[in-house]
């Protein structure tokens, strides 16, 4: 039987040992009508006929090895080098579970410590965890603490319309019993200085993205002043943030943050059609007692030499239940191991060069697009890879022909989200589109109006 | 195992890289200059270098792979391999979730039938995906069954009623919904104390959430009038289905009451643990809570021989749109279900963790499934039957797929259940969970598995039936285990009275 070492022999002998005759008397417990139900499920399959299945269902999707593909949107086709593959592979790795017996698990927790130091020097935080399940729940987490932070005595959220619609969604569906009202986000029109004027008294956080959900790199200086107010009202200053931004922009520590937070899939971890990915949470070390998630601490043992461990659990549910600062239990370490590997592979130099890699190939596109009779760049804000184009048709029929005709996965339909923007399209540029791809994309646009 | 490794940031020279980038091959772009960053300490390694590195701290690891990992709740069964080839296909891997639908039908078909096997072994009517953890399938669950609550206007219901033996990720999953949490107590034979919940029970009672089989590995010998009991006053009874790997093929939650449940597919359905995630915990329910799962679920539907492109003088060849006309496509709804608690996470779930379970699904089977639990509950009975004459069982009776004994000993008083722990992985084994479930004093709570041999569970038996006599004769050897490990017992009290978070 697949994955039963048991032959008839052992069972035998274990049904002796245990004084019973069958397996079934194991299970009398069970109310004998709902007993071993028959489960109508498919036959099982052997290793190559499950493997000849999946490989050709895997086959009907278009993988984007097979075709250019220009959607960023949240979710990004970074380079993933060879070695970080590798490491994680390692199945002394990838088959532990939480490192709750530190003696045998230095391995994961020496690799978390150092993804926490990783995490910190990017953002210009004090302290990170080790993880969330994406960055959308990261930014809940970041919500319900900042309700913490003010004893529960706050109950207003301010939160920036470019922050990643369905981010915006998770916060709402994980606070929809603790009575908040949140402002900001009813319109595109309400800018930096329109959200600085909703904080208030009442305020327990300000929430913005930078670069934004439309790629946008915000003012430093209207940051600044915005963190200024939220600080004015002790509220928590949220910064939503690419990491891959980070290796050439200034940490969200530089202009105010108290709590930086992001998707770090970008990091080292495939698309994989939305997850598994790496939720990052990173905050001031005045907040460390309030923030979720698990900490890996430095310590020793008896003979002095340098170890780790979990630290500060009695933040957490295992020990205060009700009363413990989120539910999070298992969350996306393996992923976070990932992000490690590859931010330690690319380096001081390495991450610099990828992300002015993205900013010159996306200026690039985003010039020639531009430059299309019909076609324009939304705003003249600078920008990181990502950037809006309207569109002389509507954005649908657009990609409909680029698939159709070029084989070309085009931009993000920013309409769904955004009605007022049913004329554009976000275009997504990384270091994985060469300027040939992105030649042939704007040959491709250039025939859209005939 | 192998000598402790030096920090990344230790052996970091300046001037290193273990990454090579693309040329510039476009005109360089104006930089924002007051925006860019002065420094990026970040460590700077070669290739060689980083791989050992991070070769030898996987030495310092214990895994599944590596040798017996009995953790109780936690269901460290073998990950097949199988699964990590499944989910690193290209065409897998390699596919970004805002692509159109009709470029993703591989995905979308595999997320419609696990939901199609997930309810048909969990005996329920709808399932969502998108849950990233048991943790994150629970907070779903507690809040569809406040919003179902809600939308009848039942808004007194606030109190959640939870047995004293839950995980503790519960109470905390009660609390984030804006919950109040009720502790109930359980009976001398490990189930629930039926007259406590009887006096619980009334029209403020949001539901129950109740482990079956509990944390003790009992199943409930009154689960029938537990779950008459919460419906008779309105309320709905929560599964946590950390326990599943007891049940496949043995009886189904839907059958057995339960109105929603959380599946670990990380545990139940062999999808490695990755070191603490990434899990997966999608939601099963009835019918009357479907309108309130998260969106979007995938749905199949018949292509009409019309093309859909909805262009109007369309001119595509059937199967341009990557839809045969006549055979099943696979979509999202975004508008559905109708009365969405609302996403609980970005796009659609841990897509990589559902092809490993959906790939040990199909190559198991009906039988398959039933045989796992059924070797999973003779494991944990044979390793019972083996040590309750030497550690004390609180609750003796058929366990399920784990048990739980009291980590002391009579006639050695200063032994602690962390000692009998720590002296395990002396003789090479992963302790059990220490200390839960919090009823049972110096709680051993052990789960073997079903992939586990009789010669590992044999040799698990004599470490533990050793070090009990150890205990007696030399107890000192418990005290200062472990004496095998890379590290010995570390300094927690330090760690968290001195938080050093990260390097300087």
């Amino acid at each position: 039987m697949t994955y039963l070492p048991h032959t008839d022999a052992d069972r035998q002998a274990m049904l002796e040992t245990i004084g019973i005759e069958r397996i079934a008397d194991l299970f009398t417990d069970v109310p004998a009508t709902k007993r071993f139900p028959v489960l109508d499920l498919p036959a099982p399959l052997s290793e190559p006929e499950i493997l000849r299945e999946l490989q050709a269902l895997s086959e009907s999707n278009a993988d984007i090895d097979h075709y250019p593909c220009f959607l960023g949107a949240g979710a990004y086709d970074h380079f993933i080098p060879s070695v970080v593959r590798h490491i994680i592979g390692r199945s002394e790795f990838y088959t532990a579970y939480t490192p709750y017996q530190p003696e045998i698990s230095q391995g994961t927790l020496q690799a978390i410590f150092e993804y926490q130091s990783m995490v910190c020097a990017l953002t210009g935080m004090d302290v990170a965890n080790a993880s969330h399940y994406d960055g959308a729940t990261a930014t809940a987490e970041a919500v319900i603490m900042a309700l913490s932070v003010a004893r529960g005595r706050r109950r207003k959220v301010v939160l920036a319309p470019a922050v990643h619609p369905e981010y915006r969604a998770v916060v709402r569906t994980y606070t929809q019993g603790m009575g908040l009202s949140y402002a900001g986000d009813e319109s595109l029109r309400v800018d930096l200085d329109d959200l600085r004027h909703l904080v208030d008294d009442e305020t327990a956080c300000v929430i913005v993205q930078n670069p934004d959900f439309f790629g946008r790199l915000l003012n430093l200086n209207k940051l600044q002043a915005l963190a200024d107010a939220a600080h004015a009202h002790q509220a928590l200053f949220v910064v939503v943030a690419d990491p891959i931004s980070l290796g050439l922009f200034r940490p969200p520590g530089d202009y105010g943050a108290d709590v930086v937070v992001g998707e770090g899939q970008c990091l080292g971890n495939p698309l994989s059609y939305g997850g598994p990915y790496l939720g990052l949470f990173a905050c001031r070390e005045q907040y460390v007692r309030r923030m979720a998630g698990r900490l890996v601490g430095q310590t020793e043992d008896r003979q002095g030499r340098r170890g780790f461990v979990l630290t500060l659990s009695t933040r957490e549910q295992h020990i205060r239940r009700e009363k413990a600062t989120s539910n999070i239990c298992s969350n996306e370490a393996l992923n976070a191991l990932a992000a490690a590997v590859y931010l330690a592979a690319l380096g001081r130099t390495g991450l610099r060069q990828i992300a002015g890699l993205c900013y010159h190939r996306a200026h690039y596109a985003a010039a020639r697009i531009a430059a299309i009779p019909g076609f324009a760049l939304a705003d003249e804000s600078p920008f990181f890879k990502e950037f809006v184009i309207r569109c002389p048709r509507p954005p649908a029929e657009i990609n409909d022909w680029l698939w159709d005709e070029y084989g070309i996965i085009g931009g993000y339909e920013l309409g769904r989200d955004y009605p007022i923007l049913d004329d554009s399209l976000l275009f997504c540029v990384t270091e994985m589109n060469s300027r040939s791809e992105i030649d042939y994309l704007v040959s491709a646009l250039e025939e859209v109006l005939p | 195992m192998t000598e402790l490794t030096p920090l990344i940031y230790e052996i970091s020279v300046p001037g290193r890289t273990a990454a090579t980038t693309p040329a510039l091959d476009v005109p360089q772009a104006t930089l924002p200059t007051e925006m860019l960053r002065a420094d990026l300490p970040l460590p700077e390694v070669s290739e060689v270098d980083l791989v050992r590195h991070y070769v030898r701290l996987s030495q310092l690891n214990w895994g599944v792979d590596v040798g017996f990992y009995p953790l109780g709740s936690c269901t460290m069964k073998y990950n097949p391999k199988t699964n990590e080839v499944a989910a690193s296909l290209p065409g897998f891997s390699r596919v970004h979730p805002y692509q159109p639908e009709h470029l993703a039908q591989g995905c979308l078909q595999l997320m419609f039938e696990l939901q199609e096997l997930l309810k048909t072994i969990g005996g329920f009517d709808a399932v969502s995906l998108q849950p990233a953890a048991g943790a994150h399938g629970e907070l779903t669950g507690v809040l569809i069954m406040r919003a179902y609550h809600r939308a009848r206007g039942d808004e007194k219901r606030t109190r959640m009623l939870i047995p004293d033996s839950a995980h503790g990720t519960n109470p905390a999953s009660t609390t984030m919904s804006g919950l109040q949490m009720v502790e109930i107590k359980s009976d001398a034979r490990g189930n629930v104390d039926l007259a406590e919940l009887r006096a619980h029970c009334d029209d403020t009672v949001v539901g129950l959430m109740l482990t079956n089989p509990n944390t003790l590995g009992l199943f409930d010998e009154h689960l029938a009038e537990i779950a008459d009991l919460v419906h008779g006053c309105g309320g709905l009874l929560y599964g946590d289905g950390a326990n599943m790997n007891a049940l496949l093929g043995i009886a189904r939650p839907g059958e057995l009451g339960f109105d929603v449940l959380h599946y670990n597919l990380h545990k139940t359905f062999s999808t490695p643990h990755g070191g603490g995630g990434p899990g997966s915990g999608p939601v099963g329910v009835v019918e009357k809570l479907a309108p309130f799962l998260p969106g979007p679920i995938v749905v199949r539907e018949e292509v009409e021989s019309e093309c859909c492109c909805g262009e109007q003088d369309c001119t595509h060849e059937p199967g341009d749109e990557g839809y045969v006309p006549g055979e099943p496509a696979y979509f999202f709804h975004f508008d559905w279900p109708a009365q969405s608690v609302g996403r609980v996470k970005s796009f659609y779930g841990n897509f990589g963790v559902l092809v490993r379970a959906y790939t040990y699904i199909r190559m198991l089977g009906a039988t398959g499934l039933r045989a796992v639990s059924e070797h999973a509950v003779l494991n944990a009975n044979y390793l019972q039957a083996r040590l309750k004459g030497t550690y004390r069982l609180p609750y003796d009776r058929t366990c399920m797929h784990e048990f739980v004994l009291e980590g002391r000993l009579p006639d050695a008083p200063d032994v602690h259940a962390l000692d009998i722990s720590k002296r395990l992985m002396d003789y090479s084994f992963h302790p059990p969970t220490n200390y839960f479930p919090l009823i049972v004093p110096e709680a051993l709570m052990i789960e073997p598995t079903e992939t586990e041999s009789k010669e590992t569970l044999d040799a698990f038996a004599d470490a533990l039936l050793q070090i009990a006599e150890e205990a007696r004769t030399q107890p000192h050897l418990l005290h200062e285990a472990p004496h095998r490990t890379p590290v010995g017992r570390l300094d927690e009290v330090k760690a968290a009275r001195e938080p050093v978070l990260r390097w300087k």
